[in-house]
């Protein structure tokens, strides 16, 4: 079968920066940090005491109660923002053919938290075993699909990606496929990830791989600044509705973009330090323009994954430039990290949501906490740094990357019917 | 109502997400107040917890409604 156009037209996000798209995109355009001291724990022995965590969220304001406590924190905002970006597709069970309506959603880790929580318990305890019953419910990474099917009677495909950092980028592009092939006509995709707590900040400072910039959090998120020193945690969800171009002019839907193409591969290097000249990063760029059918002149912003590490950035700049050539100079480059720090398995969903946005208002969202140039990068390049730059974005890519090495770019284009 | 009585009743309306008016002693978790297999085990999870007992599971299949939960605690908490 010919392969079928894929639109996208619904979004829904909670994000560091706000607990709705539209907060969100107030946010990255208006260069705001959502850096904090950690409230989640008690951090204070911690390398890393601060983190980019979610504002006044409180599950039941969303969730039925008993319903909220069956989940743990990256299945409640998988929920909530898969609620938000049906709603905004207005789609329900009762006007589409659920059959043919399918959920793949990304996480990175899953349920850690409720997890570490009773496992103390049993380990501070007398031997006696009193777990949950919704232990391993609440801790199974696929179990935000299937809530979030349970939730809307969604009959179709339904499973979960993990891929670390690239998790929902690549579960953006299985849901593509599903469509592109014709398995399914809607598909809710995207991820989340809630784990600030004493493993994962612990962890990630054992590696050395977090900002330790505990003086002055809203800057330390400083991708491509001389000063960089590592990622600064952040927490969240985004959700997308994908859609078969067909499906949705039938009924007429708002349309925000096209999903032109994606790509994913694998560096085959080490485990969590990228390859030093971005060979998987710049294979992944290349196949996703490939399968857009499009040319490195078509693209006129770069949502990178630049996570503001030292070698990282780096990696992925030298990529850039391989892969576009002199095109490189005339794209915008942005890390909106710089604001919402690194979600982890949910930053492809909340990244593309920035690229999306970025074409449908004509606005790139800047690279903030530039203060000192870096003599590794090229000068001509445009990071859009400290501040939003309106320019016509026709297509945008958005790149993320994953420990273990895996790498996956998707690409948005200007909905023309 | 005793303090044992009362005390179940906080952990069920919490558990459950019911209102207080529907936590009768006649009321079933399963049929009346909407609970599902895995519900049912947490309920038993938290009395023992609350109660610092350990029910043992054939005790627990029979402990269907808040009046048995209540009796059955009522009979064995120290």
């Amino acid at each position: 079968m010919q392969p079928r156009r894929v639109v996208v037209t619904g979004l829904g996000a909670l994000t560091p920066l706000g607990n709705s798209v539209q907060d969100y995109w107030v946010g990255l355009t208006n260069g705001v940090s959502g850096a904090g001291n950690i409230k989640q724990f008690d951090a204070a022995k911690f390398k890393t005491r601060f983190a980019c965590e979610l504002k006044d969220f409180d599950p039941t304001r969303y969730l039925d109660k008993k319903e909220a406590r069956k989940m743990d924190p990256f299945t409640q905002t998988a929920v909530i923002a898969a609620d938000h970006a049906v709603q905004d597709a207005n789609i329900s069970r009762n006007s589409v053919d659920v059959d043919r309506v399918g959920v793949i959603w990304g996480t990175g880790v899953g349920g850690m938290i409720n997890f570490c929580h009773e496992l103390r318990d049993f380990y501070l305890g007398d031997g006696t075993p009193r777990f949950s019953p919704f232990l391993i419910t609440r801790l199974i990474t696929d179990i935000a699909a299937g809530h979030i099917s349970i939730r809307h009677g969604f009959r179709g495909p339904n499973f979960s990606v993990v891929s670390a950092c690239a998790s929902s980028t690549n579960a953006i592009i299985e849901a593509m496929y599903l469509i592109r092939y014709g398995k399914a006509d809607v598909m809710i995709t995207g991820g989340s990830e809630d784990v600030i707590n004493e493993a994962c900040v612990g962890g990630f400072n054992a590696m050395k791989a977090l900002s330790e910039r505990n003086d002055d959090p809203t800057t330390a998120s400083r991708p491509f600044d001389l000063n960089r020193d590592g990622f600064v945690m952040g927490e969240g969800a985004g959700a997308l509705v994908l859609e078969s171009y067909e499906h949705a002019m039938a009924r007429g839907a708002k349309i925000y973009v096209e999903l032109a193409g994606g790509a994913a591969t694998a560096d085959a290097h080490h485990i969590t330090a990228p390859h030093p000249e971005g060979l998987g990063a710049m294979n992944v760029m290349k196949q996703a323009l490939a399968d857009a059918g499009m040319s490195g002149g078509d693209i006129d912003y770069i949502n990178v994954h630049g996570t503001s590490t030292p070698l990282g950035d780096v990696a992925e700049v030298k990529a850039i430039q391989h892969v576009f050539g002199d095109d490189a100079y005339r794209l915008n480059i942005s890390s909106t990290k710089s604001m919402t720090g690194h979600l982890l398995g949910a930053a492809g969903a909340v990244e593309s949501i920035a690229a999306i946005m970025s074409i449908t208002h004509g606005l790139v969202p800047p690279t903030i906490n530039h203060f000192t140039d870096d003599p590794q990068l090229d000068s001509r390049l445009n990071f859009t740094f400290n501040i939003a730059q309106k320019r016509e974005v026709r297509a945008a890519l958005s790149n993320t990357f994953g420990f273990g090495g895996h790498n996956a770019s998707v690409i948005f284009k200007k909905f023309v019917s | 109502m005793s303090d044992i009585a009362s005390r179940v009743k906080k952990i069920i309306i919490d558990k459950l997400g019911v209102d207080e008016a529907e936590v009768n002693p006649e009321a079933s978790f399963t049929n009346d107040l909407g609970a599902d297999s895995l519900d049912t085990v947490e309920l038993i999870m938290e009395f023992e917890k609350e109660f610092n007992i350990s029910i043992p599971d054939e005790q627990a299949e029979t402990i269907t409604t808040v009046g048995q939960a209540v009796a059955y605690l009522e009979e064995h908490v120290k």
